[in-house]
Parts: C-alpha cells; sequence; structure tokens
C-alpha cells in the first residue's frame, strides 16, 4: 500500500467505494434489508408463526403485502423474521470461517518455511474435499442445533481465507520494521499480534465480505434439505423450500423470499467486488 | 525426454496425493459415524438381545474399530461394498451404479452448458470493453451469481414443467429429463465462467506479445483465437476444480428439486436414515469423483501453461 498522499488508505478506499453509484445503490439497498429484518417484523401486526387457519393460502393483498401460506401465516412476517436467522447464520459462519483462516494463515506464513510448505499443502489437498458431505452427516449425526449449523459451515469455508492471509504476512514479513522488532527482542506471538493481524485486516475485510454471501448459500442448502433451520423456524432456505413445494398452486410464495434472498446476495456480492477493487492493490485494473 | 519423464512424475505424484486425500475423506468420515450416539441398529425396536448381537456380528461391528476401518478401506479398494443392513438384497455397488449415471449424465450436461454460454459471452465482452455487449453479459454475469441453484431450479421446472410442458416437471421418466436440471446448474456456472474469461481475455490481450502481433498485420481472428485465447483459458481451466464440487454440491439441490434418483439423493438419504455404510460410500465415491476431476484439470493446465508445468 502506498503512502505517497496524506489520506490513509482506508480514506482512499472508502472514496473509491463511494464514487461507483452501483456500489453506493448496493450499500443502500443492503442496509436497506438489514434494517427491514431488525425492525420489520416489530412493527407487523402478525407473528412470524401465527397461524389463521380459516385464510389458507391467500394471494397478495393489502392484509397481506405478501400473502399468507397454507397455514395462514403472514408470508411478508416470516420473511423478514427468516431472514434475521439467514443473516445472523451468514455473519457468525463468516466470523468463525475468518478467525479459523486469519490464525491458520498467520502462523503458516510466520512459522517458517518447512511448517508453511506443509501447512499449505494441507490447504491445497482440503480444496478437493467435499466438504458438504461432512456439513450434512455432521448437521444429521449432532442434531439440527442452530450453533452448530454456522460452527459447521464456518469450518469448512475458511480455506480461501487462510490462503490470502498467509501471502500478506509473507510479503510483510520481510519488510523492515518486522526486523526491526525481532531485533529488538519481540517473540513469534508478539509480531503475530501486534504487528502481523493489524496490517492484514484490509484483506480479511474484503474476503469475508465475499465470504458471507458463500455461506448464506451453504445454509440455504442446508434448510433446503430439511437439515438446517427446522420448523417452525424459518430462514430464508426454509421459505424457498416450502415455496418450491407449493410454487404451481401458490407461486408467491416461492416469489417472494426468492427476491428477498437474490436481493441480498447480489447486494454482497456487488459490495464485496467494490472492496476488493477499492482495498486490493494488485486487482486494480483499467 | 525428459518432459515425458516429468510428465509420468508428475501424474504419479499426483495420484498418490488424490489417493491420501480419499483416504482422508474415507477416516474422517468414519470417524463421525462412530462418534454419534447411538448405533446403526438401535432404531428397529425390541429386537432380541441374541438377534441384536449376531446382526451386530453379521454387519462386522462388534469388531473393534481399526478393524472396522480396515474393512471399509479394502471393501473400497475393491470396489466390493458389503450389504446394506438398511436395504436388504440391495447392495451399496448397486445403489451407487444405479445413482452415479444420472449424476454424471447431468452433471457432464451441465458443464457444457456453462462452457458453451460462459466462453462466448465473457468472450464478446472482453473483446468489445464497455460497449452495450459488455454491459450485458456483465450484468447477466453478476445476476445469474446470485441466483442460488435451488430458485432458479424451482422456476424454470415451473415454467418449462407446469406451463409450458415442454418437459416433466420431476422425476426421471423420459429421456431428456436432465434439460432442466442441467440447464439450471450450467446457466449457474455459465456466470462464473464468462466473468473469468472476460477477465482473462481482457488481461491477455492487453499484453505486449498481442501488440506485436497486431504491429505485424496479424488478423483479428488469428490473434483472437491463435495468440491469446490459449492464456485467456488458463483462469477458466483453474476454476474448473471448484466447479466440480460445486456441481456436486448443486447436484445435491436439484436432484432433490427435480426428483432425480441420483447420488445426492442417495446421500442425503443415507445420512438421514443412518445407513452409515452407504453415507460413507457415497461419500468416498464424490471424493474419488472430484480427485480423478481435480487431476485432469492439473494436467491440462500443465500442458498448456508453460509457467507452471510439470513441476511436482
Amino acid at each position: 500500500m502506498s503512502q505517497a498522499s496524506s489520506q490513509s488508505p482506508w480514506q482512499k478506499a472508502w472514496q473509491s467505494l463511494v464514487r461507483n453509484p452501483l456500489t453506493v445503490a448496493a450499500m443502500v439497498l443492503l442496509v436497506a434489508l438489514v434494517l427491514l429484518c431488525c425492525v420489520g417484523p416489530n412493527f407487523s401486526p402478525y407473528g412470524p408463526n401465527d397461524q389463521d387457519l380459516e385464510l389458507r393460502a391467500t394471494s397478495p393483498s393489502l392484509a397481506h403485502w405478501l400473502g399468507t401460506d397454507p397455514l395462514g401465516r403472514d408470508l411478508a412476517t416470516r420473511i423478514l423474521h427468516g431472514g434475521r436467522i439467514s443473516m445472523l447464520v451468514g455473519l457468525l459462519a463468516t466470523a468463525v470461517a475468518s478467525i479459523i483462516g486469519v490464525g491458520y494463515g498467520l502462523i503458516a506464513g510466520l512459522a517458517g518455511k518447512r511448517m508453511d510448505a506443509v501447512m499449505m499443502r494441507v490447504v491445497d489437498v482440503l480444496y478437493a474435499f467435499p466438504f458438504i458431505t461432512f456439513v450434512i452427516i455432521l448437521v444429521v449425526i449432532f442434531g439440527r442445533e442452530f450453533w452448530l449449523i454456522f460452527i459447521a459451515i464456518g469450518a469448512v469455508e475458511w480455506l480461501t481465507m487462510a490462503r490470502v492471509v498467509r501471502g500478506q504476512v509473507l510479503t510483510l514479513k520481510g519488510l523492515e520494521y518486522v526486523q526491526a522488532a525481532r531485533a529488538c527482542g519481540a517473540g513469534f506471538w508478539h509480531i503475530l499480534g501486534k504487528h502481523m493481524l493489524p496490517n492484514v485486516m484490509g484483506p480479511v475485510i474484503i474476503y469475508a465480505s465475499l465470504t458471507v454471501p458463500g455461506v448464506m448459500m451453504l445454509e440455504a442448502t442446508l434448510s433446503f434439505l430439511g437439515l438446517g433451520i427446522q420448523p417452525p423456524d424459518a430462514s430464508w432456505g426454509v421459505l424457498i423450500s416450502e415455496g418450491a413445494a407449493s410454487m404451481a398452486a401458490y407461486p408467491w410464495m416461492l416469489i417472494g423470499p426468492s427476491v428477498f434472498f437474490s436481493a441480498t446476495l447480489l447486494a454482497l456480492n456487488l459490495i464485496g467486488d467494490a472492496l476488493r477493487d477499492a482495498l486490493d492493490p494488485k486487482s486494480v485494473r483499467e | 525426454m525428459g518432459t515425458f519423464l516429468a510428465m509420468v512424475r508428475f501424474i504419479f505424484s499426483r495420484l498418490l496425493q488424490g489417493i491420501a486425500v480419499i483416504l482422508g475423506v474415507l477416516c474422517i468420515t468414519f470417524g463421525l459415524l462412530k462418534l454419534a450416539p447411538g448405533s446403526p441398529l438401535q432404531s428397529e425396536r425390541n429386537i432380541p438381545e441374541h438377534i441384536r448381537v449376531q446382526r451386530m456380528a453379521m454387519s462386522g461391528l462388534d469388531q473393534p474399530l481399526p478393524v472396522q476401518l480396515w474393512r471399509y478401506i479394502v471393501s473400497f479398494a475393491t470396489f466390493d461394498f458389503p450389504v446394506s443392513a438398511k436395504t436388504p438384497g440391495r447392495g451399496v455397488n448397486e445403489i451407487i451404479a444405479q445413482g452415479f449415471p444420472v449424476s454424471a449424465q447431468v452433471g457432464l450436461a451441465a458443464l457444457m452448458i456453462a462452457l458453451a454460454l460462459g466462453i462466448p459471452m465473457g468472450a464478446l465482452a472482453a473483446l468489445r470493453p464497455n460497449s452495450l455487449e459488455d454491459r450485458v453479459s456483465t450484468v447477466a454475469a453478476t445476476l445469474g451469481i446470485c441466483t442460488p441453484s435451488m430458485v432458479l431450479g424451482p422456476i424454470l421446472a415451473l415454467v418449462f414443467g407446469l406451463k409450458l410442458r415442454w418437459f416433466n416437471a420431476s422425476g426421471w421418466y423420459d429421456a431428456d429429463d436432465w434439460v432442466l436440471p442441467a440447464m439450471t446448474l450450467g446457466i449457474i456456472y455459465s456466470a462464473y465462467i464468462a466473468r473469468l474469461t472476460r477477465g482473462g481475455l481482457r488481461e491477455t490481450l492487453a499484453q505486449e506479445f498481442i501488440r506485436t502481433a497486431r504491429a505485424k498485420g496479424a488478423s483479428e481472428a488469428a490473434i483472437v483465437f491463435r495468440h491469446s485465447f490459449k492464456l485467456a483459458c488458463l483462469p477458466v481451466l483453474n476454476f474448473l476444480g471448484p466447479t466440480a464440487a460445486g456441481l456436486m454440491t448443486g447436484s445435491i439441490i436439484t436432484e432433490s428439486v427435480f426428483q432425480l434418483p441420483g447420488l445426492g439423493q442417495h446421500f442425503v438419504g443415507a445420512a438421514v436414515n443412518r445407513d452409515y455404510d452407504l453415507a460413507m460410500a457415497t461419500a468416498v465415491f464424490y471424493a474419488a469423483l472430484i480427485v480423478g476431476f481435480n487431476l485432469i484439470v492439473d494436467f491440462l493446465q500443465a500442458l498448456l501453461n508453460p509457467r507452471i508445468g510439470f513441476k511436482t
């Protein structure tokens, strides 16, 4: 990162982010979706699991903006409430993946050539693992608990993060200030925590933001198969699965949650790409 | 001759590595299943004690764990699995042999669709930067990446299956039942491939040797096809490894959406029903498929890119 001007790299990154109208639009969309899911259910006259069996499945109306499902539950409320769960799993699983990946990458990068070679070979090999099978087996065996779902997802999505962090550490550790710290007698963990960790945060943020849509997709996959969030609670994966099952008769049950899920993925992907362009000096093109 | 030797060594070392991966998957899956509380025979209620002991002995569950693990390894190496306790009369290899062609047909067709859609789309965008084609293909690619297969699949089933009635909305009865699931996965992956092709081709076209080729008067077609395409394909080739894993995850979803009797359905069913033999067999079979695919990709990459070469 060049420090030629008086602006910090963070300020520059922010400026290049807000200069692109598409990125601003994506950020507005994401903030709107998050706010809607966080506070929306509180303003709804219906509860996410309240049934009104006289209604059955009704198409969107003024009383029920996105319609109701066959149990007479208000779909809009359920989608917003499910969004909380999907987003929470996305955040927590990304946090788990980032912690594992950053820790692994830091140690591999700093621990010396032989250790590094072994640890990175392990990552290479793990890329070829059919992780989805492990996640499914784990979730089936140890129960479909909320905490297990995000830990299992986080535990398989850390590989790219580890690679990125390790690459960053390799370039950082040859720099003079690290040698100076070492000459002053700084130990392995001190250098790792004080000098490496703060300086890898840029790439970590980029890849964390690119990990979120991936883990949300994985959660939806599990829930779609009936292995994730369990009814009556619903995540977007559960709602899409219910919608897919009854799409011929009640298409709004598929359309509602799909639009919300895809819009969130779209916003997250656009922001992630923009962050990468803004923060990663290597990927600057054109 | 030297390169040939290097090639043989390369393949050999990758094969060894692949076998290590498969063994790793086998051991981890075995460990997970043994950690599970309860035994596979537990769900059947009220079996007399002597019959339970007899059946444990029949399926080898009374042996110490290392012996059980070794038995699994041997049965995979010889592709000769014990008859599943849950599906009497139907061996595990039979179930795999029935499920695999379904998954393979859909997966290969999806890969072909992804390449056939993605490469031209990305190439068109790269050749005319900032044109209308470029914008349209970039928007389409971004939309494709954000569309999960569990959304696209039901929509295709609704439109082409239930409304237009061109195909069956679900099931595996007619010869063209692979089309909708393959389209679902193919369209989504074509978005990734279009993006990579665009990036790769633009980067290649900006290089010095392309300017040289232009300067000596090579035609546009020669520049694209003879000079840049090989190099531009490398990012796409690189992505094919993760694509194999992604198609697998996707195939579990599409097989569930379209009710196909493929491997994914069998795997999920086996895991849910605690049919350990079948779950392990499918997990390891998946691992073997991915390893095999990665081996081919690595080989092609070394062949196409002199900067990588057959280094072991």
